[in-house]
C-alpha cells in the first residue's frame, strides 16, 4: 500500500475558514453579547463556548479529512487547524491595537479584545490565543481518535452541560415554580451559570444515561420489535392517548412564558399545516401564504370590533366568515396562476401577499382597514363563562385549531384528492394525462391551505386583540416555507418538527433576538446541504432526495 | 361552432380574462380621469418619467444579475439582493473616509470611480462565495432545495452586515458635481437621474457585448442552452456559472452605488425591495433573458413612477403614491396573465421549469 504524503496544506485550509468563522463571530458582536452569559459561572462564559466549538469543530473536521493515515498524522493535522483559528484570532487582537476597527466594525470594541485576550494585553493575549487554540485543536483530535462509544457518551454529556447553560433562565423559572425542584436549583444554578458541582454532575449523569442507553437501548428496541403486532399497537396508542392527555395540561405545567411561546408555535403550525398542503402535497410555491392569515385576521376584525363600528359579532359568530373569506381569497388567487410554475408562480404569490399587506396600510383603505394604525379592540373568545384571555387560554384554541387541521390533513393525505395533488406535485403532465382535474386540483388545494391559514389569523387578532399591517409582512411566509422545509415536505409530524426548531427555540432565546436571524439563516443552508430531506421527512420524499443521490453514484 | 368553442375555453379563463379586463378597463378609465382633471400639468409627468427611468435603469442592472444566474441554474438568486446590499454598503465606509478627507470635493471622478470599484468588488466577492459555499454542492439537488438555501443565505448575509456594521441608516455622502439641475426647454431634470440613467445603460451595453460577443459570453450561453452538451464542448460549467456570478455581482454593487447616489442613504435591508422589484422585472421581461431583464427593468420602474397618479389618482384614491408598489405586483400579475412567459420570453417556463 502506497503512504500517502501528509497534506498540511488542507489542516491549514481547513484551519483558516475556522479562523475566519471565529473572526465573523467576533466582528458581528456574537462572543461579546454572548459573554455577558456564563454556562459555568466563573468558569467559562456562552462566548467562549462559542469560539471553543468553533476550534474543537474546525479541528475535529481536519483530523477526520487526513490524508495519510495513522493517529500521529490525525493529531498533527488538528492541531495546524486549531493553532490557524489562534493566528487569526490573535491577527484580530493585533490588528485591532494597531489601527481603530471601531470606525467601521461597531462590534470591534475594547470588550471584545479583552475576551479574547483573556484581559492580558495585546501581545501576551495573542500568544495565549495562538496556544490556546493549539491546545485545544489538539484536545479534538484526541477526541477523535477515541472509540466511538466514549465519544458519542462525551458529546451528548458536554451538550446537555451545554444547553443547560444556554436555558438556564428557562430551567430556573420552571423550577422554582415546582416546590420541590426549587431545591435541584438551587444546587444546580447560580444567578449566572451553573454551578461547578452543578454541571459535573449534569455531565456525569447525562454520560451514566447515555451509556446505558448505548449498551442495553438496542436490546430494548429489539425487544419492543419483537412483540406481537397486537401488544405493539396497543403500546403506541397509549402512547397516543398519553400524549393526549398531556397536551391540555401542557400550559399550566409550562406556566405563563412558555404558554406564549406555545401559542407562537401553535400558530405557525396552524398555517405550516395549510401550507404543507399546497406545498408540501401539491407542490405549488406559495411565498404570498402571509395574505390568507392576514385576511383571516382582518375579517375577524372588521366583523368583531366595535372601533370601525360596522359590525359586532361575537368571535365564534366572525370565525366561519373569516376562513370563508380566507377560501374566497385562495380561489380568487388560485385562478390567475393557474397556468404558472415554479418561480413564476413563487413571485406572483409573492406580490399577491405584498399586495394584500400595502392594501391594509394604504390611507385610502383608511376608513374600512385601519390604515397603519390598524384595528384594534378586538373582543376575546368565550365559550360561556370561560374567556380565552392570556396565552394559557388562546393554547386550546390553537390546540383544537392545530388538531382539527391535523387531522384534515391526515386524511385528505391518503384521499383520492391527497393522492391526486402529490400526482400534480410529481409530473402535472402526467398527472393531466392521468385524468386528473388540474383546475380543481389545484383550487382546492389552495382554498383549503388558505382556509387553515384564515383560521389561524382568525385566533390571531383575538388573540393580540388588535390587527397591524405590520404584523403581516413576507417574512412570515418565509418562516412558514422555512419550516416547512426543515420540518420535511408533506410530512406533518414535520411540521410541527420544523415550527418547534424554528420558532419556538428561537422565541426562548429571545434575548439573542439581534442574532436570531443570522442563526436561521446559517441553519437553514446547512440544513440543505446536509440533511435536505428535513428533521422528519415524508416516506416519499426522502425516498426521491435520497434514491436520486444513489442513483448519481452510481 | 359556438359549441365547440364553448368546449374549449375553461371557465378559470373566462374569469382571467375577466380580471384582466377589469384591470385594463380600470387603469383606461383611471386614467383618463386624472388626465381630465388636468391637476398635473406635462411637466410632473415628465419628472415622473425621468424618475421612473432612473429607477428602473436600477432595477434593470439588478435584474441582469437574477436573469443571469436563472439561465445558468435554474434558480432564484434570493440572496441576489443581499449581493446587491453588501457592495453600496461597504463602499459607504470609503465614500465617507474620502468625504472627511476632503478628497472627494477634490477629485470626484476618481473618488466616484473608486467608490464603485469597491462596491462592485465586495458584492461580486460575495456573490462567489456565495455560489461556492452555497450553491455549487446542491447542483443536482431538487428546485426548492437551492431556492431555500438562497433564503437562507438571504437572512444571513442580512445580519451579518448588520452585526459588522451596525443597524442603523448611514446617510451616504453627497457628491456635489452629482447635485442640482439642468434645463432643458421648460422642463427640469436632476442631474443625479441623468448620471443614474447613463451610467446603467453604460454598463448594460458593455455586459451585454460582453456576453454577446466574446468567447466567455458565448460559452456562458451554451450553459444556459444546455449544460450537459456545453460540458461535451470542452466549457468548464464550474468556471461559468462562476463567472456568471461575477457579472451579476459586478452589475449588483455598481447597480447598488447608483441607488444609494439616487436616494442617499444605504441600510443593511436595503435589497429587499430593489431586490423583489428587480426579481419581478426579470420575470415581466422573461426570466432568463437578458434584453427582457433591461426592458422589464425600465418598464416596471416608469409604471411605478407613473402608475399611482395616473391610475388611482383620478379615481379619488387617498395618497396613491402608498399603492405603488400593489401596481408594480398587479402590473405583474396582469402581464403573466396575458402573456405568462413575459415580455420577451420563450416559451421556456413550461417544460424546463
Amino acid at each position: 500500500m502506497i503512504q500517502s504524503r501528509f497534506d498540511w496544506r488542507q489542516a491549514v485550509k481547513i484551519g483558516l475558514v475556522g479562523g475566519v468563522i471565529g473572526v465573523l463571530l467576533s466582528l458581528i458582536g456574537m462572543v461579546e453579547t454572548f459573554h455577558q452569559r456564563h454556562i459555568i459561572s466563573g468558569v467559562i462564559t456562552m462566548g467562549q463556548t462559542l469560539l471553543l466549538l468553533v476550534v474543537m469543530f474546525i479541528s475535529y473536521l481536519a483530523a477526520r479529512r487526513t490524508t495519510r493515515p495513522g493517529p500521529f498524522w490525525a493529531l498533527a493535522s488538528s492541531l495546524i487547524a486549531g493553532l490557524m483559528v489562534g493566528v487569526l484570532l490573535a491577527l484580530l487582537v493585533i490588528v485591532g491595537s494597531l489601527i481603530n476597527l471601531r470606525a467601521v466594525l461597531i462590534n470591534a470594541s475594547p470588550t471584545l479584545y479583552e475576551i479574547l485576550t483573556f484581559k492580558q494585553g495585546t501581545q501576551a493575549g495573542a500568544l495565549l490565543l495562538l496556544a490556546g487554540g493549539a491546545l485545544f485543536g489538539g484536545l479534538a483530535g484526541l477526541f477523535y481518535l477515541l472509540p466511538g462509544l466514549s465519544r458519542r457518551v462525551i458529546i451528548t454529556a458536554l451538550g446537555v452541560v451545554v444547553m443547560a447553560g444556554v436555558v438556564q433562565d428557562l430551567l430556573r423559572i420552571t423550577f422554582t415554580a415546582w416546590g420541590p425542584l426549587a431545591i435541584l436549583n438551587q444546587w444546580l444554578f447560580t444567578p449566572n451559570g451553573l454551578t461547578i458541582p452543578g454541571a459535573a454532575s449534569l455531565f456525569i449523569l447525562s454520560a451514566a444515561i447515555t451509556y446505558f442507553w448505548a449498551q442495553k437501548g438496542s436490546a430494548l428496541q429489539t425487544g419492543l420489535r419483537r412483540l406481537p403486532p397486537a401488544a405493539r399497537r396497543t403500546l403506541r396508542v397509549v402512547g397516543f392517548l398519553l400524549l393526549v392527555a398531556l397536551l391540555p395540561a401542557l400550559p399550566h405545567i409550562l406556566g405563563l412564558f412558555l404558554s406564549e411561546v406555545l401559542t407562537i408555535v401553535g400558530l405557525y403550525v396552524l398555517m405550516g399545516l395549510g401550507l404543507n398542503i399546497v406545498l408540501g402535497f401539491a407542490g405549488l410555491f406559495d411565498l404570498g401564504y402571509v395574505a390568507f392569515f392576514a385576511i383571516g385576521a382582518y375579517t375577524m376584525a372588521i366583523l368583531t370590533s366595535p372601533e370601525l363600528g360596522f359590525f359586532h359579532l361575537t368571535f365564534w359568530e366572525a370565525l366561519p366568515f373569516a376562513i370563508l373569506a380566507g377560501v374566497i381569497a385562495g380561489v380568487l388567487l388560485g385562478i390567475p396562476v393557474l397556468n404558472m410554475r415554479g418561480d413564476y408562480l413563487a413571485i406572483v404569490t409573492l406580490g399577491f401577499g405584498e399586495i394584500v399587506r400595502i392594501l391594509a396600510l394604504s390611507d385610502f383603505l383608511r376608513p374600512w382597514l385601519g390604515g397603519a394604525q390598524g384595528i384594534a379592540k378586538i373582543p376575546k373568545a368565550f365559550i360561556g363563562g370561560f374567556e380565552f384571555a392570556g396565552p394559557q387560554q388562546i393554547y386550546y384554541l390553537l390546540l383544537a385549531g392545530c388538531l382539527l387541521a391535523g387531522f384534515i390533513s391526515l386524511r385528505l393525505k391518503d384521499s383520492r384528492l391527497g393522492r391526486a395533488w402529490m400526482a400534480v406535485r410529481e409530473d402535472e403532465d402526467v398527472a393531466q394525462a392521468m385524468g386528473i382535474n388540474l383546475v380543481t386540483t389545484k383550487l382546492l388545494a389552495f382554498a383549503t391551505g388558505a382556509a387553515f391559514s384564515a383560521l389561524g389569523g382568525a385566533i390571531f387578532a383575538s388573540k393580540l386583540t388588535s390587527v397591524y399591517p405590520h404584523s403581516f409582512s413576507v417574512m412570515i411566509s418565509i418562516n412558514v416555507v422555512s419550516l416547512i422545509i426543515v420540518g420535511g415536505m408533506g410530512s406533518i409530524p414535520g411540521v410541527i418538527a420544523g415550527a418547534i426548531a424554528l420558532v419556538g427555540l428561537p422565541e426562548l432565546l429571545r434575548e439573542f433576538a439581534e442574532y436570531r436571524l443570522l442563526v436561521y439563516g446559517a441553519a437553514l443552508v446547512v440544513m440543505m446541504l446536509t440533511r435536505p430531506e428535513g428533521l422528519m421527512p415524508e416516506a416519499r420524499r426522502r425516498l426521491e432526495l435520497r434514491g436520486a443521490e444513489a442513483e448519481a453514484r452510481e | 361552432m359556438l359549441r365547440q368553442f364553448m368546449a374549449r375555453v375553461r371557465v378559470t379563463d373566462v374569469l382571467m380574462w375577466l380580471i384582466g379586463g377589469a384591470l385594463v378597463i380600470l387603469i383606461v378609465v383611471g386614467s383618463t380621469a386624472t388626465l381630465a382633471t388636468g391637476r398635473y400639468t406635462s411637466r410632473h409627468w415628465f419628472d415622473f418619467v425621468i424618475f421612473g427611468l432612473a429607477q428602473g435603469s436600477i432595477y434593470a442592472l439588478i435584474a441582469m444579475g437574477y436573469t443571469m444566474v436563472y439561465g445558468v441554474l435554474r434558480m432564484i438568486n434570493f440572496a441576489h439582493s443581499e449581493v446587491f446590499m453588501s457592495g453600496p454598503y461597504t463602499a459607504y465606509y470609503v465614500a465617507a473616509a474620502l468625504n472627511a478627507s476632503g478628497f472627494l470635493d477634490r477629485q470626484p471622478i476618481l473618488s466616484l470611480l473608486i467608490i464603485f470599484a469597491v462596491a462592485m468588488a465586495t458584492s461580486t466577492t460575495i456573490a462567489v462565495l456565495l455560489e461556492r459555499i452555497a450553491y455549487r454542492p446542491l447542483r443536482a439537488a431538487p428546485r426548492l432545495i437551492p431556492l431555500i438555501t438562497a433564503i437562507g443565505a438571504s437572512f444571513f448575509l442580512q445580519y451579518t452586515f448588520r452585526g459588522l456594521y451596525g443597524s442603523g441608516f448611514q446617510a451616504y455622502p453627497v457628491v456635489k458635481m452629482l447635485e442640482g439641475e439642468w434645463w432643458i426647454g421648460a422642463f427640469r431634470i436632476l442631474k443625479i437621474q441623468v448620471v443614474v440613467i447613463l451610467a446603467a445603460a453604460l454598463l448594460m451595453a458593455a455586459l451585454y457585448t460582453f456576453v454577446q460577443r466574446t468567447r466567455i459570453g458565448k460559452a456562458i450561453r451554451a450553459v444556459s442552452e444546455d449544460k450537459a452538451v456545453a460540458a461535451l464542448m470542452g466549457i468548464d460549467i464550474d468556471q461559468m456559472i462562476a463567472t456568471t456570478f461575477v457579472i451579476g455581482g459586478m452589475s449588483a454593487g455598481a447597480a447598488g452605488v447608483l441607488y444609494a447616489l439616487m436616494f442617499k442613504q444605504v441600510h443593511f435591508y436595503m435589497g429587499f425591495i430593489p431586490g423583489i422589484k428587480a426579481f419581478t422585472a426579470a420575470v415581466l421581461g422573461g426570466i432568463g433573458n437578458i434584453p427582457g431583464a433591461m426592458l422589464g427593468g425600465i418598464f416596471l420602474g416608469i409604471f411605478e413612477s407613473l402608475g399611482p397618479i395616473l391610475f388611482l389618482d383620478g379615481l379619488g384614491v387617498v395618497a396613491p403614491y402608498q399603492l405603488k408598489d400593489a401596481i408594480a405586483f398587479t402590473m405583474l400579475v396582469l402581464v403573466l396573465i396575458f402573456r405568462p412567459t413575459g415580455i420577451l420570453g420563450e416559451r421556456l417556463a413550461v417544460k424546463k421549469a
